[in-house]
């Protein structure tokens, strides 16, 4: 089938919500109010690692205006998004694990009077040592950020696939590096809130119903959580999910906030909405950790990979979250993109008493995709070989099962590589650019949807249900969550086309957990994959119940109804178009029409003229005989991922499955300033096989989006660390591009058309993130020869591999800078120097006795 | 704090209010006149996202006192359809994608607004240079870019119509 065979799936169209987000019109949690509405704060640590002693809240119950001060003991069972993560309390309990981490939460009359009060309350804290770099944080027997996690290790996983022993030695050329990837967070426009309301019980009088309206990508998730730690049975709380302003993972899990306005809700007997400012945001994080990454790769002289072998290690923060999925994901997608035919992974997901680290946009792919692109561009310049070609020689023959469980239909990276090549001029320019201007290339890849849920049961991962009433109005009950990405859009135009009908009859019903089935959530970019083909059952069930009446009617076998533009024909009908006085009149029955229930005697003879057999009908009376024969009209459908999609039987071998992957091929052109290091991409050429593309404006639109965000990340976005102090908690210091450093890229849609997808349809969100930030670094080594090794390229990194190609004396940037600062400002890399000294430190502190034995003074 | 009474005109109304002298622009609009499409962002005026026109030039409204602002014109986003339907620049932003999560969106069509009424036909390069005001995360500016071109040609066709 092309394009040309559908009406409304491959056109661009504006999203369904556009003009309530152009027009100010669309709510936003934090657009909402209640009477009797309170504003809640939150009373955060100041120290990274800390034990609270004791918590005194009278002097700010006291004040005016204040409804209830809650801390820990008010809701002190633990949770976390994975069910093996179950670490995290809303409010601690014994401790504080990093600067930021919450403790108490006034609840009051107006935001001036809560943080009023949040001075007033007194805690006492016994100082810890504390860990910020992960492999010292290995290195720890005593002091341990979670007492059951020893050496303060999350989760290690240690996979073999085939024999990579035997792999390195069948290689010609191998390469061997560390890479280091920074700690970047989403910085989703709208900071996180949470409104939350208690209804009173007619039959009790007392607070019955709970009702939650969250910035979040996952309210079948928020809704168990509360449950757990609020202890109250699911059915009682409702989530809704308003608009959504970005999540890119940050809200993909359930944030501290949403259970502490629960609490206090419960605790002031009032609504309650809490919202974060953008230092709580960051403090929030759940972003992409730090990793180190120590790769080998080897190859045959033609650039045939044999074996690789990589070792991470990622710096996860203080909580679990996402954690063990992230490194598992790390290793998994080293397979599905390459055919790699031995595989060793050791993969270390470390705590450390920073903000917990989560899920972000390419989830736990990113910084390991960053290494490999850019280790294969080395050994490509090793082998002498076009590094575009080296990536064709080791291409999967699809469909295949790779060596690490995971099961390719669709693969589209041929093409996707071709077509970059193509349109970047790759073959005429590279190499061929005058000095400080280069060209690079790299590929990655994504899932559509993991193919195993977090939470492990046999439920299907996305339900759709739809109603059509006899207005001929369609609507979509779906707990798919709209964040921006098109959710809700391209549920409508599955339905749509499926049903015949125009868009404009579908009407949304989405995330709200008391009238819509269970979704999963919006993450791992599921939604198209799965809530699309949940709604395309949901409509075909529909859609042959109309057909079934609409055939008797037309006097013909189902399959010959043709549903298209808000027209049921007859196939052998001409065209489908709205049935006219003409056709009426022309269709005199010839054979007496079928009658069902009870007609008026006078009417009885008219009615058979109208029934007669048509050719055609209009969608309205296809709808309207359809729920006089069926009764109602009713359609449900629900998509669980096949089990041969389910991966494989190793311990882990739950993530990295999914029943589709995307590819991305990227062409960068970048030019150096070798006198600053100041690095600018002029153009991302970015192909990106997303199956069929259902709504090609918002494909491009993802597309863009994802090489941009990448961009962030190899330029200048990072998180910087001084003794567990966020340097730079501000839209300003965390430098996301803005449009004056932001290049054209050229979206190039692939459409590989997946048998599995909805229409053929895959992910296009998250895939394209990855292959950016290699493809910008393998062009900084195009235009002036230097490789870099750890993201993101800062001008002070650039300039720093430049001098010492040239064999220059190092920049010391800290020379000249306040002699009594610590010599080691930073707990790792970054682009800011600080002079500070920081909060108070134990005095076991390993941090603090580095700096001691370094300086000699007593600091 | 003591409540003051001060008169704002805002999208063309006069509102009084009582409010604190130290009450932002922002939370004046958001909380006291339920005009809530202005958006709270960053707290720091790094990103745009509650760009307002203050006679006509853009403000971020989120570092600006309400009682600075009387006697002077106040346009938000809510003022901005015309009436009752999108406006060129509103329509364009939703066909062309440029509003993804739509967070950033009132803000940059205010800034858009405000580079259109003095300059009917910018450079790429000027529209670039009059965005980076403003912060988005989802959009990569590009399709913004594809919209405001689209916006004028609309405007241009819309005035050769009533010529």
């Amino acid at each position: 089938m092309t394009n040309d065979d559908f009406s409304i799936i491959g056109k661009p169209i504006a999203m369904v919500d556009a003009a309530g987000k152009t027009t100010g019109a669309g709510k936003y949690t934090d657009d909402l109010t209640m009477s009797g509405m309170l504003v809640g704060r939150i009373l955060h640590s100041p120290f990274p690692h800390a034990r609270i002693k004791h918590i005194d809240t009278r002097r700010a119950e006291k004040v005016e205006g204040v409804v209830a001060v809650i801390t820990g003991k008010d809701a002190p069972t633990p949770y976390g998004i994975l069910p093996v993560g179950h670490d995290e309390h809303a409010l601690a309990v014994d401790k504080v694990r990093y600067v930021g981490d919450n403790v108490a939460c006034v609840a009051a009359i107006d935001e001036a009077t809560a943080d009023q009060a949040l001075e007033l309350i007194d805690v006492e804290y016994e100082v810890l040592p504390a860990y910020f770099d992960p492999e010292e944080a290995m290195k720890a027997e005593t002091n341990l950020i979670h007492e059951n996690k020893l050496n303060n290790i999350e989760k290690d996983y240690h996979h073999v696939f085939g024999d990579p022993e035997k792999g390195f030695a069948e290689a010609d050329c191998v390469a061997e590096a560390r890479y280091i990837a920074n700690e970047v967070t989403h910085a989703a426009m709208e900071p996180h809130s949470t409104l939350a309301a208690f209804e009173i019980d007619s039959q009790t009088g007392k607070p019955g119903r709970l009702t939650v309206w969250s910035s979040t990508q996952v309210p079948y998730y928020l809704q168990h959580k509360l449950a757990l730690v609020l202890e109250m049975p699911m059915a009682q709380i409702r989530v809704i999910k308003p608009l959504v302003g970005g999540g890119f993972g940050g809200k993909s899990e359930v944030i501290p906030l949403e259970i502490i306005a629960a609490i206090a809700s419960r605790a002031a007997r009032a609504p309650v909405k809490i919202t974060y400012t953008r230092e709580e945001v960051f403090w929030a994080h759940r972003g992409r950790p730090r990793t180190i990454i120590d790769l080998k790769t080897g190859v045959t002289k033609d650039g045939r990979i044999t074996a690789v072998k990589a070792r991470v290690v990622q710096d996860g923060g203080a909580y679990c979250s996402y954690g063990v999925v992230t490194i598992l994901y790390s290793g998994a997608l080293l397979g599905a993109l390459y055919d790699i035919p031995h595989i060793q992974y050791d993969g270390y997901r470390v705590l450390t008493n920073k903000p917990a680290c989560g899920a972000m946009r390419g989830h736990g792919t990113v910084n390991v995709r960053f290494a490999f692109e850019t280790q294969m561009d080395e050994l490509a310049a090793k082998l002498n070989l076009d590094p575009a070609e080296i990536r064709q020689r080791n291409l999967l023959q699809a469909p295949c099962v790779t060596i690490n469980g995971l099961r390719v239909q669709s693969y589209g990276l041929p093409e996707c590589i071709e077509k970059t090549v193509e349109r970047s001029g790759w073959k005429q320019r590279k190499g061929k650019l005058p000095r400080g201007r280069g060209l690079g290339i790299a590929c990655s890849h994504y899932v559509s949807g993991a193919a195993n849920s977090i939470i492990r049961s046999d439920m299907p991962h996305s339900t759709v249900n739809i109603k059509i009433d006899r207005d001929g109005g369609v609507v979509v009950y779906t707990g798919a969550s709209e964040i921006g990405q098109g959710s809700d859009t391209m549920t409508a135009q599955v339905a749509a086309e499926t049903l015949g009908c125009s868009l404009g009859r579908i009407k949304i019903v989405a995330a709200d957990t008391d009238l819509t089935p269970i979704d999963i959530g919006s993450y791992s970019s599921r939604v198209t994959f799965m809530a699309g083909n949940a709604t395309l059952r949901a409509a075909e069930q529909i859609k042959k119940q109309i057909a079934v009446a609409a055939a008797r009617k037309m006097n013909c076998p189902v399959e010959e109804l043709i549903f298209r533009n808000d027209v049921v024909s007859r196939k052998d009908a001409s065209v489908a178009r709205a049935p006219s006085p003409a056709d009426l009149a022309e269709n005199q029955p010839t054979v007496s029409g079928h009658v069902d229930g009870q007609i008026l005697r006078g009417s009885l003879q008219q009615k058979r003229k109208d029934e007669g057999p048509k050719t055609s009908m209009s969608f309205e009376e296809a709808v309207v005989a359809a729920i006089d024969f069926h009764g109602a009209l009713t359609g449900t459908g629900s998509y669980a991922p096949p089990p041969a999609a389910r991966g494989g039987k190793h311990k882990g071998a739950g993530v990295g499955p999914s029943p589709a992957y995307s590819y991305s091929a990227q062409v960068a052109e970048v030019t150096v300033d070798e006198d600053t290091g100041e690095v600018t991409v002029h153009k991302v050429w970015a192909a990106h096989d997303c199956g069929r593309a259902l709504n090609p404006v918002s494909v491009e639109g993802q597309i863009i989006g994802s090489v941009w965000m990448g961009m962030g990340q190899a330029l200048t976005e990072e998180m910087v660390w001084k003794d567990g102090m966020l340097m730079n908690p501000g839209l300003l210091e965390y430098r996301s591009p803005s449009s004056v450093e932001s290049p054209e890229v050229e979206p190039i849609i692939v459409e590989s058309i997946d048998p599995e997808g909805p229409f053929g349809a895959k992910e296009c969100s998250e895939g394209s993130l990855a292959a950016t930030i290699p493809a910008i670094s393998n062009a900084i080594y195009d235009a002036v020869g230097i490789r870099l090794h750890e993201a993101p390229f800062t001008p002070e990194r650039v300039l720093s591999a430049l001098r010492a190609k040239t064999a220059h004396k190092k920049i010391d940037l800290t020379e000249g800078v306040d002699p009594t600062a610590p010599i080691h400002f930073r707990e790792h890399g970054g682009a800011l120097w600080f002079r500070g000294k920081g909060p108070e430190r134990h005095a076991l502190d390993p941090a603090r006795r580095e700096t001691r034995a370094e300086t000699g003074g007593d600091d | 704090m003591k409540k003051e009474l001060i008169e704002l005109r805002v999208n063309g109304r006069s509102h009084e209010l009582a409010i604190e002298p130290t009450k932002l622009l922002l939370d004046a609009l958001r909380q006291d006149l339920q005009l809530t499409g202005s958006k709270r962002a960053c707290d720091d005026s790094s990103c745009g996202a509650c760009t307002v026109l203050v006679d006509g030039i853009p403000m971020l409204s989120c570092t600006m006192l309400a009682a600075s602002c009387e006697g002077q014109e106040i346009t938000t986003i809510e003022g901005v359809s015309e009436h009752g339907s999108l406006a060129a620049i509103q329509k364009a932003y939703g066909d062309w994608g440029g509003a993804q999560c739509g967070f950033c969106t009132p803000g940059f069509i205010m800034t858009v607004k405000f580079l259109l009424s003095n300059n009917s036909d910018p450079t790429e390069a000027e529209v670039r240079s009059a965005l980076s005001s403003n912060l988005c995360r989802c959009t990569g500016y590009s399709q913004m870019y594809q919209a405001i071109k689209a916006a004028i040609e609309a405007e241009q066709k819309g005035m050769a119509v009533v010529k």
